[in-house]
């Protein structure tokens, strides 16, 4: 390949070698810190189970939601058509603490559900609980769901929507020919990754699930840790929920998994029965409003209290903007060694670097900070360590999807320009400079964005190490929620929520601006 | 949006000013430092006399204090901790960061008699549910509550004194019957919160007809709101009491500031601000008195408490009694 990559293919493996030792150095710790401890009581059994109960309900529920939803999207054409999409995009970087308060404007008892119901004279619902667990889970994944079900649908041919229309078929001759098979394809691999995605859930079960019949494994590291400071209870937990996760993961690695990150979701097939308008619509219609409602109820309830919030939130959130900053430095500066390696490196060493960079999809937040504790806590005070590990842990996790945006940008650089670059000489940091980041704005914005916005929103490893002197803003906003601040949380949350739209846009279209077509 | 930037402006100029003055760092739970708790107060009058800055840091509900407590171990910048109570001060003593006190010779005002060297009792309480006055026929023992569909706010005994309280109060009213109470009261339980403040929160806010609190949180309304809707249900088996305390720790820099504060805290001057703010029973009877107000209390009959010594197995068993019947 290219003359002058070896220095790229060896910065490519030092990042990945980077990545993995952090990931298999913590889960060593953990390993060696769990062996000097006990059993697993009735409550850890209780969690395991939990888990695995609730990652299996968000997957179901929210997958069987979004057949219909993705069909609707798929066959009709309105205006809004593409903000819908949109917003099916938006929780990627929501922060999951705003979207717990907006889900309590809307479900707690007094949301606005409940005075409906009791307008009504209906039973009242309570969103605390194992089911309120499931429906903010369904609120996250129910729109990733859609994405994948509806890439698949606009994968079919329209030719073939045509075809079967002028030979006569019906819906249901439609729906078992072309839809079924579809489906069949897809679902398992949509549910899988909700699955997955759903056992590591923290910060939901942490804020709504409430008390031992509500508790995942990763919450009950952080009691572990935080209530009774048993780390090697914790580095045990930890240990299961490596293997749920690996398992899981390994149960996805073997079904084809749809791509909800891709373009061209804005397109919609040929395909347009008469029937059905009036269902579509209504569950276009109700989909959107699960989806919106909750957080313009909070925005509406946050305004007021913008101004008026405590000192300690400003500077919480300025931590968080400075962690955000650094997560996506590193997060770039990692993923794109191991892009521009993975590009020049043979087939074998290739698919090891993109590998390693994937890890962070299938590693558990809590189970690396558990293991970075037990390495650091004989050495330096934890709360020092809680927002570098925060951005890096999050760095970690929006490297999987860094890297999808990044290896083929490269790609394609080198095969636009690879030869030409050659043959002038141009190679290492002015091959760099000149040819390869001018060309990759758009991915190195949306990489940086990603990172930013994840870590800005995060509550799961800050949970750990952070004291009050060293919160970041959605932790703060964890404060307040548990002091009963409700007013000040939901002015912080509006904060927080600002602040991840606003990084996010900003790398997004700082990208965007000027960029090679 | 200037004016959210605004106070950022303001806030980075401030702190210059009292920089020089000793710094007693001061570990509390939430509710003790929130506005309407006696925090500001007895900040203000303490600061008055040590010329000193007395900085309160909340770390959650009381056994969160404990839990952090450990986890900080000696490294800890904590000069005084406020709000471990009698559940857990064995396991406090355990760790080996509190210096004794020397007051032991003070006379206290306490349901029973105080001997530790090294934790000073500020105020004290009989854990009780609280309900509006609407709640037709409130359950009167735990067992009848069990029975009933009444919905109950608690706190986790693993971070919350209050709700290691509750545990502790079944365990003591039905020692090994305790594990089958639990399981009668998952149905009754909406959720259970971290801390004290968040279920009296939610409860405020209608979202259960109980809560666990205290015999005197109806005073708070009383006094406070003018409002005598709230009322706390007397238990047929007795109430648990806790007695609530502050210890100095050892290797602090300041441990004559932090004994002097100890002194304050049990002095006429605070422990008459206690009662309307922390809405507890003072350790030391004011000169004043109780407030008016207090005196519409119920008086529980029977005070069960567990000795000091017998409480950390006692926890640990009655933990996973709860954990366990609360799980299925």
């Amino acid at each position: 390949m290219a003359y002058g990559a070896q220095p790229l293919i060896r910065l490519g493996q030092i990042a990945a070698g980077l990545v993995v030792l952090l990931i298999a150095g913590t889960i060593l710790a953990v390993a060696w810190r769990a062996e000097a401890s006990a059993r697993l009581g009735a409550a850890d059994w209780a969690a395991i189970r939990f888990t695995l109960w609730q990652a299996a309900w968000s997957a179901i529920l929210s997958v069987a939601l979004a057949i219909p939803l993705a069909r609707a999207l798929a066959r009709r054409r309105f205006p809004g058509r593409s903000a819908v999409v949109t917003i099916l995009g938006a929780p990627f970087i929501l922060p999951v603490i705003v979207a717990v308060l907006g889900l309590l404007a809307i479900f707690g008892r007094n949301g606005l559900l409940n005075a409906g119901l009791g307008a009504l004279g209906l039973p009242e619902v309570t969103i605390y609980g194992a089911w309120g667990v499931v429906l903010a889970h369904v609120f996250f994944n129910l729109p990733l769901a859609t994405r994948f079900l509806l890439q698949a649908w606009l994968s079919v041919p329209s030719e073939r929507f045509r075809l079967a229309a002028s030979l006569g078929f019906g819906p249901a001759a439609t729906f078992r020919i072309i839809e079924w098979p579809l489906l069949r394809a897809t679902v398992p691999g949509a549910a899988l990754v909700i699955f997955l995605i759903c056992t590591t859930s923290f910060a939901v079960a942490l804020t709504l699930g409430g008390g031992p019949s509500a508790t995942t494994i990763e919450l009950a590291i952080y009691q572990a840790f935080r209530f009774d400071f048993d780390l090697g209870r914790a580095a045990l937990l930890a240990l299961v929920q490596l293997g749920v996760t690996t398992v899981a993961g390994l149960l996805v690695l073997g079904v084809a998994v749809p791509d909800a990150m891709g373009g061209g979701l804005d397109r919609e097939v040929a395909y347009r029965p008469a029937r059905g308008r009036f269902l579509d619509g209504l569950m276009i219609l109700l989909a959107t409003v699960f989806l919106v409602t909750p957080i313009g109820a909070l925005a509406v309830s946050g305004v007021a209290a913008l101004p008026g919030l405590p000192a300690e939130v400003w500077w919480a959130a300025m931590r968080s903007i400075a962690t955000a900053l650094g997560s996506a430095l590193l997060c770039l500066v990692l993923s794109l060694s191991i892009a521009l390696a993975v590009v020049r490196a043979r087939r074998g060493v290739a698919r090891l670097l993109d590998l390693a960079g994937l890890l962070g999809i299938a590693a558990s937040p809590l189970v690396i900070g558990t293991g970075l504790f037990i390495l650091t806590f004989p050495w330096i005070a934890p709360s020092r360590l809680a927002l570098p590990l925060t951005g890096l842990v999050n760095a970690i996790m929006a490297m999987p999807f860094a890297l999808r945006a990044l290896i083929p940008a490269v790609a394609r650089v080198e095969a636009d320009y690879g030869k030409l670059a050659d043959n002038l000489g141009l190679r290492g940091g002015a091959r760099l400079r000149i040819l390869i980041l001018p060309r990759l704005r758009r991915p190195i914005g949306f990489s940086a964005g990603l990172a930013a916005a994840l870590s800005m929103g995060d509550l799961g490893v800050v949970a750990l190490f952070a004291d009050a002197g060293s919160a970041t803003l959605p932790l703060q906003l964890y404060r307040l929620m548990g002091a009963y601040r409700m007013e000040a949380a939901s002015g912080a949350a509006l904060l927080l929520l600002g602040l991840s739209l606003c990084i996010f846009w900003v790398f997004d279209r700082g990208g965007r601006v000027d960029a090679d077509a | 949006m200037l004016h959210s930037i605004l106070p950022l402006l303001g806030l980075l100029a401030v702190p210059a000013a009292a920089q020089d003055a000793p710094v007693l760092e001061v570990y509390t739970y939430d509710s003790f430092v929130s506005d309407w708790g006696p925090g500001p107060a007895l900040e203000t009058a303490f600061e008055e006399s040590c010329a000193c800055d007395l900085r309160f840091t909340a770390a959650g509900d009381g056994a969160e204090l404990l839990a952090r407590l450990r986890l900080e171990g000696a490294r800890t910048e904590a000069d005084v901790v406020v709000g471990l109570d009698t559940s857990l001060i064995a396991m406090a003593a355990e760790t080996g960061l509190f210096a004794q006190h020397g007051f032991e010779g003070r006379a206290w005002d306490l349901p029973i008699a105080w001997q530790d060297d090294l934790f000073v009792p500020f105020d004290w309480g009989y854990f009780a549910f609280i309900h509006d006055r609407s709640l037709e026929t409130p359950p009167a023992s735990f067992e009848e509550l069990a029975e009933s569909d009444v919905s109950i706010l608690i706190q986790d005994p693993r971070s919350s004194t209050p709700g290691l309280g509750l545990l502790l109060w079944v365990k003591a009213a039905y020692g090994d019957g305790a594990e089958a109470i639990w399981e009668g009261l998952s149905d009754n339980i909406v959720t259970i919160t971290k801390g004290w403040s968040e279920a009296y929160g939610l409860f405020l806010d209608g979202e259960a007809d109980m809560v666990l609190s205290y015999t005197t949180s109806p005073a708070y309304h009383i006094i406070a709101e003018n409002d005598d809707s709230k009322m706390a249900a007397p238990f047929e088996e007795g109430h648990y009491l806790q007695i609530e305390v502050a210890g100095a720790i050892a290797s602090s820099d300041e441990l004559d500031l932090a004994m002097e504060f100890l002194d304050f805290l049990t002095s006429d001057r605070a422990q008459s601000v206690l009662p309307t703010t922390n809405w507890m029973y003072p350790a030391r009877l004011p000169e004043a008195g109780l407030p008016e107000g207090f005196e519409t209390l119920i008086a529980p009959e029977t005070a069960l408490i567990f000795p000091a010594g017998e409480l950390p197995e006692i926890r640990s068993m009655a933990l996973d009694e709860w954990l366990t019947a609360l799980s299925r």
